[in-house]
């Protein structure tokens, strides 16, 4: 076994895939990648340990995978799946019966939180203390080397032990952390399975040719015993886990216990610990017993079932204080889990078994959720605390809690990080830094005796993210489990994180700095802030810089700076010899772009070659000269909370946020992201009215709605006080308007959408639109004004018009802004529009994936208000459960109406006199009003009935009160991608179908997960390659709007901005009026798909032209002579395989597989034609839709409530 | 029985019918139907050198697009075996070709660069190409750079590959050569075993409802084998290297037309891929009782016997139809 520089998900599905023969998948973050691994090993017909391709299925969800888990193991075959947080939830009850019926497997799981206040994609053990009563075995690896070794034994020891073994590791921390490891090949695997035990699993397995009966029925007189009978095979759990953990240690010289520790033999305090918390932990009790203290560290590797005896023997009699530390919190437990089991082991003991005769006393807290830093330092403060009389118990560590005060106060100062080289590389994701770090350890992995580690921390964006990367390199072994905050090299890879970030925060007194700088080297020191100027001097560090997008422009690399900054950190570093080290990074461009051709190859090497004479030593001013400070992270101008809480997040600083600066039930403050000005755009448009057409469709495909669209009357120019661009609006109905075009320069991404978009072009010069790109740089400023002073500008009201075009949408303010989402993001403008269409008077239940990442990620919130307040109450639940969701909040409005109407009943004469019984007739009548103008009349009389009521001293008046709103129409919009509707959601998208309630579905389609990373799901396309799909998926798309309409009376349409914005605005505006439930499914380009974002609309419109998505209506009618079904796109006239050559997606199968791919490419062609014709024979069909009996749940009853 | 035999390149070829570089070459199914059509040898397609080079960087786009920038999503596609980005593919079907045809097989190349020439030539004479064709084709639009400047180009570059490659090479080219005879010529002193007249050029289009430029290659006709014919009439006597003449060669007329003028093959694309393969042999048909009935016993005798040198007004070549339309009403000028 060589070492490998591999992460914990990629080492662990190794092994898993090679002792598997079904691996049943779903994404889930941070889990995926064991999925994705192992489907892409059985793709390319990697075999495992009996010669076969491991069978790897994606499910419909975790639930899924683990009813076939469950399934293939009761017949006896060797399976795994792998998981996290709420998808280990989902497994839940198949794992009770799974080990209810001693049946061999293993479950990995990258531990992760739980959502509960919020979801968080990090690290802690909330999900897998969940499962303990599981019956599962639970083994815990804390680093990346353990989490491959505790597979094997995993796999070993479930197969001697008949009880299934749930094992994990930290998410992010473990999983996704690079390290040198020595991967368990096949050799030490085939010793650790027991042909024997294998030989018996299989014959266990159902089979008719020896039948037996599993999942009886059983009844009170036998159940309890019959629960009883496996009490003897958990109790041979830990034998067997230390048994298969020796003879891990015989094949590989790695030995393990089911708990170790770690630290001085008379240590007078000990922490308990699970997971990846014991290297920080290792790291301190090592420098505090150096200096004189007496501690302990116990790791604990096997958790159910819990190791009493092994735990209490592994504890040094000397200690008077035994510490535990969870990673999760169980609110209304005594303590956390972990604890209450070393409380619990500790009863067991015998007095006499400790020094003094005495118990020692156990305390605990909470460390480390959500991935949260855990350091030294803080490791420090516990054992500190364990020495206090009356310590905290339970307590918190690594964060501020001034509202139950159980934080401990540490010490930052107090370090114990000596890897010889700590390296720390600020990037965007689109420059590829991270990219260069995991290559640069592999380098050093593969070509030192050093041992590597790197680990990547990234923002919550999707374009312009910020990536800082991590690397330390020793002659160690590390086990570093915490960031790096004493870099002795930092590389900022781009110059504006100078402005935004304290990236020299992290530098240490005279480490190496490396600076991305666009400008000459004599130029660089003096366009520094005044910030960094001093905290290089204060740090006397050594500063070199280079300009690296010129140098790989240069090389033929366009803006992909990786390689010329990853040669300079070799050269500068030290880690190798200088020429060692460039000689090395040529193989391994060699190796790394090999498989790319010669011309990749041979342009890295050049930017290698070139790099180096462009690389300068910045010579240090003797004194500050910059007058500038970095620039706060929100205006002035910004709300409270922004300033208070927000800006802090966005500074990088939300870690020093106490428990009181935020909310106890996660509701935030919506309309926040107009206030994070991020300027990540290269280019930006700029609008040239003389050619404008007033159409609208720059703005109507805007993924981030930094693109607005005013009119307004020309005296709106003079009150701005400053001049903005403007043309003369053209309209027969509202003559004399003025019509202003304007970018939003700093929450622009650079897309390029708009002007893809843009039909209007200079008759001289075809070239020249409406809108341009330009350089951001030669533009920032003026439209910075412009922008201000557009903002300022008063609209004409639009309410004016028909409500039902392009152009009218687009004049209303957009209530989902300037969103973290993908640049070109094909999802965004359909949630754009639905707020500008119903935005005031929606509620959105939102699945989780991308739409709820990019809405409702902190720090910022997309959602915003219009004037009076009033915009989209945003919610998301979990990925299963949205439509149920949905429906939820939709029945709750509907009892609230109900309950309101009544009380109107009831105060009806106090009522008639206050308003008039006119009035208060109208406003009965205007309940369910829809559009503009009709709501802000209802609003009115609702404000009516308001001062009415608030005159009446009757307790049914002040009920009343809180109600009124319901009084005016509200929307229920359920929002979510492929993988919730066609997939994990579609048992209740199914059912919410059939209820018959007035709810409507926004499914955006870019037929994968995409966020999660592109996984396939039941609406891939026939023929595109997806991860979970590397072989090309194989079968048709689900048609979900046909599912829909075998009801008869759901309103369905299928829509495509890039082809038809027209027919867009007209479905959504159809199924906003549809009092029954509405669905629309909206194509929507993704990044996922392998194309240039800025195409995302023309990519739309090459999607329906070759009938990969034609458009439709169906609107059901209660008419006799109904026709609901309306073709809206014409016959395919683009061949399929023209669509398909343009996308990554189906391309990329082209090249790995080509007779594959034109074997599916054709069978789609066909597809396409079939289901064309079908849909224009469905255009003939002639259907009423089914009557509606009324609901007894929602009757009126007699008395009105 | 009528002798077809001819010789190109050095190469002794049955049938003085090539199937020309084009999308039936380039598909292995229809290779066998090529050889019992008759086809004297057959061109594959091109290597492109800039194919290749965007096969490279679509494989790069693939690898790094959207790659880390998210912690859910540290890459959007699958990590899958893009197959050899390179010259494998190609190499591997002028190889395959090579080992099932017993007519030769010629390979043919357009390369970009300098060394790009040189080194996917010897790729292609490696593979086991009876000869190579280099496809000099680009369009040149820089207004600094002169006509001068590309002809020298092109003859090093004919240069460079002959100093590095044994296999016979023939040069394609456009005729867009202001002195074309000299141009041919040196790329004839430069190594050239012979000339393939002429290359047709992609030419955009206009899109008039989208006022966008959209690429168009038709199929040719046969009115535009006029051009081969007509300098190759003119070239015969003044080289001695092989003249393959095509464009627009559509059927057994169109073929011998080209003989006569001096060719000694001719390459036939649009005709097969309008017809199928099969097509050849009508194409050989009709030639043979042309042949038939004026007593021609081979290829060898008629070959260029209507050419510029061998006409008795070559002043016919040399002016052309505009001499012959302005001055129709006059007899003929002698010489």
């Amino acid at each position: 076994m060589n070492p490998e520089i591999v992460d914990a998900n990629e080492a662990v599905a190794a092994v898993a895939h090679l002792v598997s023969e079904v691996i049943a998948i779903y994404p889930i973050t941070p889990a995926s990648s064991m999925g994705e691994h192992a489907d892409q090993w059985s793709a390319r017909g990697h075999v495992n340990l009996w010669g076969a391709v491991p069978d790897v299925i994606e499910m419909q969800s975790e639930a899924g995978a683990a009813g076939a888990l469950h399934g293939a193991v009761l017949r006896g075959a060797m399976a795994t799946t792998f998981t996290a947080s709420q998808g280990l939830l989902l497994m839940l009850p198949e794992m009770f019966k799974i080990a209810g019926e001693l049946t061999p497997t293993v479950i990995h799981v990258a531990a992760r939180s739980v959502a509960t206040h919020a979801l968080s994609i990090f690290g802690d053990h909330s999900d897998v203390m969940a499962a303990r009563s599981t019956g599962f075995t639970m083994l815990c690896a804390g680093g990346v080397q353990e989490a491959a070794d505790m597979a094997a034994v995993a796999h070993a020891v479930t197969l001697e032990t008949r009880v299934p073994v749930l094992h994990f590791f930290d998410g992010f921390r473990t999983s996704h952390e690079l390290n040198t490891v020595r991967v368990p090949d096949a050799d030490v695997l085939r010793a650790m399975v027991s042909d024997d035990r294998i030989s018996e699993h299989r014959l266990r397995g159902l089979d008719p040719d020896r039948p037996v009966l599993r999942g009886s029925a059983q009844n009170p007189d036998v159940f309890f015993q019959a629960r009883e009978a496996c009490t003897p095979f958990h109790a041979a759990v830990p034998a067997a886990v230390q048994e298969a953990m020796d003879r891990f240690a015989g094949l590989t010289g790695r030995q393990y216990h089911l708990v170790d520790y770690h630290g001085t033999p008379d240590a007078d305090r000990v922490i308990v610990v699970m997971g990846s918390g014991a290297g920080a932990v290792r790291e301190a009790v090592d420098a505090m017993n150096a200096a004189g203290e007496r501690v302990g560290v116990l790791a604990l590797r096997l958790y159910r079932p819990f190791p009493t005896r092994e735990l209490l023997g592994a504890l040094p009699p000397s200690v008077r204080t035994v510490v535990v530390l969870d990673r999760c919190k169980e609110p209304g437990a005594p303590f956390e889990p972990l604890h209450l089991d070393v409380l619990s082991a500790m009863w067991h003991s015998e007095a006499d078994a400790w020094v003094d005769g005495v118990r020692p006393r156990v305390i605990g807290g909470r460390y480390g959720l959500s991935s949260k830093e855990f350091t030294p330092a803080m490791v420090k403060a516990v054992f500190d605390e364990a020495l206090a009389d009356a310590p905290k118990n339970p307590f918190t560590i690594g964060i501020v809690d001034d509202v139950s005060n159980t934080s401990l106060v540490w010490d930052p100062t107090f370090r114990t990080d000596h890897a010889k080289v700590r390296a720390v590389f600020y990037g965007l994701g689109s420059d590829g830094t991270v990219g260069a770090n995991k290559n640069t350890a592999k380098i050093i992995g593969g070509n030192t005796d050093m041992s590597v580690q790197a680990y990547f921390v990234y923002d919550s964006k999707k374009s312009g993210s910020t990536t800082v990367s991590h690397v330390r390199v020793d002659e160690q072994p590390i086990d570093s489990s915490y960031l790096i905050d004493q870099a002795t090299f930092v590389g900022v890879h781009q110059w504006n994180l100078l402005e935004t970030l304290d990236v020299l925060g992290v530098a240490a007194p005279g480490a190496t700095v490396l600076l991305n700088a666009p400008y000459p080297a004599d130029q660089v020191w003096d366009r520094l802030s005044a910030d960094v100027q001093q905290q290089m001097l204060d740090k006397g560090v050594r500063v070199f810089t280079i300009d690296a997008a010129s140098v790989a422009r240069g090389a033929g690399l366009g803006g992909r700076i990786n390689t010329v900054m990853q040669t300079c950190f070799f050269y500068l570093s030290g880690v190798l010899p200088q020429e060692e080290a460039l000689r090395e990074l040529k193989d391994a461009i060699k190796k790394s772009y090999g498989a790319r051709g010669d011309v990749v190859v041979e342009r890295n090497i050049a930017a290698v070659d070139q790099s180096l004479a462009h690389l300068h030593e910045l010579p240090l001013g003797a004194s500050i000269t910059s007058t500038r400070h970095r620039r706060p992270a929100v205006p002035a101008e910004a709300p409270d909370f922004v300033q208070r809480v927000t800006a802090r997040m966005l500074a990088g600083e939300g870690d020093l946020l106490p428990v009181s600066a935020l909310p106890p039930d996660g509701a935030f403050a919506t309309a926040t992201s107009q206030w994070e000005k991020r300027t990540i755009a290269t280019e930006i448009p700029i609008w040239e009215p003389d050619l404008c057409i007033d159409c609208g469709k720059c703005a109507i495909v805007c993924p981030h709605a930094a693109i607005r669209m005013k009119v307004y009357e020309p005296a709106e120019l003079e009150s701005v006080g400053v001049e903005i661009k403007t043309k003369d609006f053209r309209s027969r109905e509202v003559p004399g308007m003025k019509l202003t075009i304007q970018v939003a320069p700093d929450d622009c991404t650079g897309c390029g959408v708009c002007v893809q978009a843009c039909p209007a072009h200079d008759k001289s010069s075809v070239k020249r639109k409406s809108i341009n790109m330009q350089p951001i740089g030669e533009h920032l400023d003026e439209e910075c004004v412009a922008w201000d002073a557009f903002l300022r500008v008063e609209s004409a009201d639009p309410a004016q018009w028909d409500p039902a075009s392009v152009k009218t949408s687009q004049l209303r303010r957009p209530l989902f802004e300037f969103s973290g989402a993908c640049a070109g993001c094909g999802e965004t403008p359909y949630l754009k529009l639905l707020t500008q269409l119903f935005g005031d008077h929606t509620l959105i239940a939102n699945a989780t994936g991308c739409s709820s990442i990019y809405g409702g990620n902190l720090p910022t919130t997309p959602y915003a208000v219009d004037d009076d307040g009033r915009g989209p109450a945003w919610a998301n639940s979990l990925f299963e459960d949205n439509a149920e969701f949905g429906l939820g909040i939709r029945l709750g409005f509907e009892a609230q109406r109900r309950t309101a109407l009544g009380l109107v009943e009831r105060l009806r004469p106090q009522l008639e006199s206050a308003m008039g019984a006119d009035a208060l007739a109208s406003l009965l009548d205007g309940v369910d009003d829809n559009g503009e103008v009709p709501i802000r009349e209802q609003r009115v009389r609702v404000d009516a009935l308001r001062a009415a009521l608030r005159d009446l001293d009757d307790a049914d008046a002040r009920r009343l009160l809180d109600l009124a709103g319901t009084l005016v129409r509200k929307s229920v919009w359920i929002v979510g991608g492929d993988g919730w509707a066609y997939d994990i959601g579609a048992g209740g998208l199914d059912h919410v179908l059939g209820s018959g309630r007035n709810v409507n579905i926004l499914v955006l389609d870019t037929e994968v997960y995409s966020n999660t990373g592109g996984q396939a799901s039941k609406a891939t396309p026939r023929g595109a390659v997806a991860k979970f799909a590397a072989g090309g998926k194989g079968i048709m798309k689900k048609d979900l709007g046909l599912e829909a309409m075998t009801y008869g009376d759901v309103y369905v349409a299928r829509v495509a901005l890039g082809a038809s914005d027209v027919q867009t605005v007209k479905a959504l505006l159809e199924a906003e009026a549809w009092p029954g439930v509405s669905l629309v499914i909206a194509y929507s380009t993704c990044i996922a798909h392998g194309f240039e974002m800025s195409r995302s609309m023309t990519q739309q419109k090459l999607a329906v032209q070759s009938g990969h998505w034609p458009l439709y209506r169906y609107r059901p009618s209660g008419e006799g002579d109904a026709h609901p079904f309306q073709l809206d796109s014409a016959e395919p006239s683009v061949d399929y395989a023209e669509f398909a050559s343009s996308e990554a997606r189906f391309g990329m199968l082209a090249r790995s597989n080509p007779d594959r791919s034109k074997e599916l490419v054709d069978l789609a062609r066909t597809d396409v034609a079939t289901r064309y014709e079908y849909y224009r024979q469905l255009a003939d069909v002639q259907r009423s839709a089914p009557g509606h009996a009324s609901d007894t749940t929602i009757a009126d009853s007699e008395d009105g409530q | 029985m009528t002798d077809l035999t001819t010789r190109y390149l050095g190469l002794e070829l049955r049938s003085p019918l090539v199937a020309s570089a084009g999308p039936l070459t380039g598909d292995p199914s229809m290779w066998e139907r090529l050889e019992q059509a008759g086809a004297g040898a057959v061109v594959l397609p091109s290597l492109f050198e800039e194919q290749i080079e965007h096969e490279s960087f679509a494989a790069s786009f693939a690898a790094e697009h959207g790659a880390d920038m998210h912690g859910e999503a540290t890459s959007y596609l699958p990590d899958l075996p893009l197959g050899e980005v390179g010259p494998a593919r190609h190499l591997g079907l002028v190889e395959q070709a090579c080992e099932r045809l017993s007519i030769p097989v010629i390979a043919s190349l357009n390369g970009t660069s300098p060394g790009g020439w040189v080194r996917y030539a010897k790729h292609l004479a490696d593979a086991g190409a009876a000869a190579i064709e280099l496809n000099l084709y680009d369009v040149v639009v820089d207004p600094e750079v002169t006509s001068a400047d590309i002809e020298r180009r092109y003859v090093e570059l004919v240069e460079e590959v002959r100093a590095e490659v044994s296999v016979p090479l023939a040069v394609k080219i456009g005729p867009w050569f202001t002195a074309l005879g000299n141009f041919a010529v040196r790329l004839q002193a430069a190594g050239a075993d012979g000339l393939v007249l002429f290359n047709r050029l992609y030419q955009p289009d206009i899109d008039l409802d989208h006022l966008s430029v959209v690429p168009r290659l038709t199929l040719s006709s046969s009115s535009e084998s006029r051009l081969p014919l007509h300098w190759i009439a003119n070239l015969r006597g003044a080289l001695q290297c092989s003249l393959a003449a095509t464009t627009g060669v559509h059927d057994g007329a169109d073929a011998l037309k080209l003989l006569l003028v001096g060719a000694d093959v001719v390459m036939t694309t649009s005709a097969l891929l309008r017809h199928g393969p099969e097509h050849l042999q009508a194409m050989e048909r009709f030639m043979r009782d042309w042949m038939h009935e004026r007593e021609y016993d081979s290829v060898d005798e008629l070959r260029g016997s209507v050419s510029r040198e061998n006409v008795p007004d070559p002043q016919v070549y040399e002016r052309a139809n505009y001499y012959h339309v302005l001055h129709s009403w006059a007899p003929a000028p002698r010489r």
